[in-house]
């Protein structure tokens, strides 16, 4: 019987050596597409046992944080809930939803790209997450909600030195400790990087760059500012229909004279104004440290809702150059345009992440300031900053002026709805001090019935650097 | 050296690796090594000790390793049970006591096990009876659909078929030490193949009715499988005819099939096993347990999560997210922690086990004593087959235990009475001189 035995025990080896092969097949060959089944839990419930790091606000305010949720468990809270919804966003893993800074930031929070953590992490009872110190300024941001006082509409302020974002506030805004409540004034759309807004007169700016910077124009060259004139066959006036005849470009920026800027323009042609968009950061997603799906893309649309390609001979260049013509754009992209001026020319990357700290307070990152684009020559932009003080000196922005602190600007009123109606986009974009620019701030508010960007967006503007300077900003 | 030197050395890793399994439990439960693995190993290494002393005294010329083989399976299913359930861990411990009071008694009362010959069939009726116990009113339940358990109320919970199938393996080895021959020999050819005389061809029938009546009565593949496995292995290795396997698996397969699309718990188990990841996934009885049990091999990869760190409860609850882990689902706990490598070293020590069992059978020097070698040694390894193939998904997932490594003191009772049966086969074979 013993060659039978010995058979026996080859058949038994077989059938051993299939539970081995299926147990290599779980574990390695369909291991990946296992653990991302949607039916298996278990990489949520890993993810959920780890204690995530903290947001925090620069002067170190708890913007998220974790607290036990049971069994061993995590969940998100949010202190400040809608003061900072839209910056820090929420994570809520149990539903699979995540946005803002807690999405973008997500792998520091987690602590999965810093050394100790990610080697020891399977040995130590919890896992616990980098701390995330941001840029933001809770009181200056409160100043924002104050200062916009439930109108819609969106406030961002960046230090344009560095590109630090210090105010990003939207209303409306939501609880991000509940990002699914649905009420009326409860969205989780994120109006100061995600909307698309005619920037008005504040585009002037832009076109007073590429005018300037190109050489074909300087601040003392004369235009006639006539009213109405035909621009791509379609008469345009001033405000009022008011005639200037001619006058230099510093006037017409300071009374913000539509005629003269949408004939700058058309002159300048398509090429050029588009390459000095492209280089103030138009036609691509801003460079924040923000989910990209969260970011809009701020350029011109054909009546049709379909985004010209740069430079499309289709485009109404003239009125696109007093901030018309289907150019839709976020608040972020027009903050960025103020802070490139501000800073000399030199556009410096916007970021709400300033530094990563771990569990032992060692700082383990730090986001050092980076360079976007050198947008024009320090000469222009020194132009550019006299002009845009002559606004709020004496043009259209003097409600921004400061007591004591000089301050450069620009007001937009965008019509909006359709013609003849007084629907009206306010805009104001500025910083300040003149000099030695600290702040850079960009305002909107959303179709006010006939309000001017000088009244209802400067003022908001104002209070903002006002409180951001008070900081020692 | 002599053989139980060498028993005594192989003891020497199992007590480490019970102490160094509680050892990393307790590290990760509570961050600190305390002296209690220490205990636990002291404790252990004392029960393996008395039990060597018991074979030292009764079987001197018995197999080294079977013993040492069984320790390092039991102490590393006592650190898995106990990392799953402390309490139960504790009561575990206590049926190894038990199941080692069994294992010396049934060395001492059956010192020669072949008058065991002589109460086969009592030995055969006792164990059909057990096996439909579970269908009695009153004292058998169903789990999970299929009925395994008796319940005497009051006094204590077991699985029946854990002790029928060391009855049926000794009637059996009895039964073909008498027919072998007769159904080689006596058979006709047909179409070339050689069937048995009709009425020897009896007892094989009734073998594969009583695999059915398994399932049909308790619903359970796993227990029909075993059983059937078990007795066509001792078939081939008495008649060395390849014919009566085939036949056997031929009219398993059809029977199975049959039932299997014919009672609905056994077709609910097929159907899980082959759609595991699909509706069935939700419905009451349906594939949640394989399912997660799959899930929880690939969260453990090669190496394992480590000890401790497979989730067992849905966190903040105390739902099951693995049911049953430490009965049917250990060996997917098993693998969750200590991975495929982990894993693959349980399989091989249960292999290394058969394989001293049938060097037993080989060297024994009378038929009945091989037979049974081979049935207890076979029925042992296709146990382990049913369900750890049940829980990779080889096979529909059906509860029996992983021997001596899964809670259960019908288990481990019933599986140290067939480690004795085993080395007093061994012993006997061994021995210098022919008692």
């Amino acid at each position: 019987m013993t060659s039978q035995i010995v058979r026996l025990f080859g058949l038994i080896v077989v059938l051993f050596a299939l539970l081995i092969f299926f147990t290599t097949r779980w574990t390695v060959i369909d291991a990946s597409k296992l653990d991302n089944s949607s039916l298996n839990r278990l990489t949520l419930i890993q993810e959920l046992k780890i204690k995530r790091g903290r947001i925090l606000a620069d002067d170190g305010t708890v913007l998220a944080r974790s607290v036990p949720a049971g069994g061993g468990t995590w969940k998100r809270s949010y202190p400040t809930g809608p003061l900072f919804a839209q910056a820090v966003g929420f994570s809520n893993l149990a539903q699979g939803s995540a946005a803002g800074l807690e999405l973008s930031d997500g792998s520091y929070t987690r602590g999965l790209q810093t050394g100790l953590n990610s080697i020891f992490g399977q040995l130590t009872p919890t896992r616990v997450g980098d701390d995330v110190y941001t840029t933001l300024d809770p009181k200056a941001q409160q100043v924002a909600v104050q200062q916009l006082g439930g109108q819609v509409g969106s406030v961002v302020a960046l230090d344009p030195r560095t590109g630090a974002i210090k105010v990003m506030y939207a209303n409306p805004s939501y609880d991000d400790n509940n990002p699914t409540a649905a009420g009326p004034n409860v969205t989780t759309f994120n109006r100061s990087t995600q909307a698309g807004y005619p920037p008005g007169s504040t585009f002037k700016v832009v076109t007073a760059t590429a005018a300037l910077d190109s050489g074909a124009y300087t601040p003392n060259s004369t235009v006639n500012g006539n009213s109405p004139v035909t621009i791509s066959g379609v008469p345009l006036s001033n405000d009022g229909n008011q005639s200037w005849g001619n006058v230099d470009l510093t006037t017409a920026l300071t009374y913000s004279i539509n005629t003269v800027w949408a004939q700058v323009a058309e002159h300048l042609g398509r090429a050029t104004m588009t390459n000095y968009m492209q280089r103030f950061g138009f036609y691509s997603k801003p460079p924040l440290d923000y989910p990209p799906d969260e970011l809009n893309i701020s350029r011109p649309f054909a009546p049709d809702g379909r985004a010209y390609p740069p430079g499309s001979p289709n485009e109404d260049i003239g009125r696109i150059g007093i901030g018309q013509g289907g150019l839709l754009v976020t608040p972020l992209q027009m903050a960025m345009v103020a802070a490139a001026v501000a800073n000399g020319g030199k556009l410096m990357v916007p970021h709400m992440t300033a530094r990563v700290v771990n569990t032992d307070g060692v700082t383990v990152k730090t986001i050092t300031p980076s360079v976007y684009n050198q947008v024009m020559k320090p000469s222009t932009a020194q132009e550019l900053t006299q002009m845009m003080r002559n606004v709020v000196e004496e043009g259209t922005g003097t409600a921004a002026q400061l007591g004591g602190i000089s301050v450069a600007g620009k007001t937009g009123t965008a019509s909006i709805g359709a013609p003849g109606s007084n629907l009206t986009e306010p805009w104001f974009i500025g910083f300040a001090p003149i000099g030695d620019p600290k702040v850079a701030v960009a305002v909107t508010v959303e179709k006010t019935q006939g309000g001017f960007g000088g009244t209802v967006a400067a003022p908001i503007a104002k209070n903002v650097i006002q409180t951001l300077l008070s900081e020692g900003q | 050296m002599s053989a139980r030197n060498r028993e005594l050395l192989g003891l020497i890793p199992a007590s480490l690796l019970v102490t160094a399994g509680f050892a990393g439990v307790f590290i990760q439960r509570s961050n600190v090594l305390s002296n209690v693995s220490l205990t636990y190993g002291a404790i252990f290494l004392g029960l393996c000790l008395a039990g060597h002393v018991v074979i030292r005294m009764t079987l001197p010329h018995a197999d080294p390793y079977m013993f040492p083989l069984v320790a390092a399976l039991a102490s590393f299913g006592l650190v898995m049970v106990y990392r799953i359930d402390t309490t139960l861990a504790r009561q575990q411990a206590q049926w190894f006591v038990v199941g080692l009071i069994l294992f010396a008694f049934t060395i001492i009362a059956f010192r020669d096990y072949r008058k065991l010959e002589r109460y086969r069939y009592t030995i055969v009726f006792v164990s059909l009876g057990l096996l439909v116990l579970p269908r009695l009113p009153g004292l058998g339940y169903a789990a999970n659909g299929a009925y395994l358990g008796v319940r005497i109320p009051g006094l204590f919970v077991f699985q029946p078929a854990e002790f029928a199938k060391i009855g049926l393996v000794i009637f059996l080895a009895s039964y073909l030490r008498d027919t072998r021959q007769v159904l080689v020999t006596g058979g006709r050819r047909i179409l070339g193949v050689t069937l048995p005389p009709i009425k020897h061809f009896g007892p094989i029938v009734v073998i594969w009715g009583l695999a059915m009546l398994i399932m049909v009565l308790l619903h359970d593949i796993g227990s029909s499988l075993m059983f059937y496995g078990g007795l066509l292995a001792m078939l081939y290795v008495a008649t060395g005819r390849i014919s009566f396997v085939v036949i056997g698996l031929l009219a398993f397969a059809l029977g199975a099939w049959y039932l299997g699309t014919h009672i609905a718990h056994v077709n609910a188990r097929v159907e899980d096993w082959l759609h595991p990841f699909g509706q069935l996934y939700y419905k009451p009885l349906g594939s949640y347990q394989i399912a997660n049990g799959i899930f929880a091999q690939a969260a453990g990869g090669m190496f394992g999560q480590g000890f401790g760190q497979s989730v067992l409860t849905i966190p903040g609850t105390h739902a099951a997210l693995l049911p049953a882990p430490q009965t049917d689902m250990i060996y997917a706990v098993i693998t969750d922690e200590v991975g495929l490598f982990g894993a693959t070293a349980v399989l091989i020590v249960y292999l290394m086990f058969v394989a001293r069992g049938f060097k037993a059978a080989i060297m024994a020097r009378d038929s009945f004593s091989t037979l049974l070698a081979v049935g207890l040694s076979a029925i042992f390894a296709i146990q382990v087959f049913v369900i750890v193939g049940g829980v990779t998904r080889v096979i529909p997932l059906t509860g029996v235990t992983l021997p001596f490594i899964s809670y259960g003191g019908s288990s481990i009772i019933a599986n140290f009475v067939l480690l004795a049966l085993l080395l007093l086969v061994s012993d006997r074979a061994r021995s210098p001189v022919t008692p």
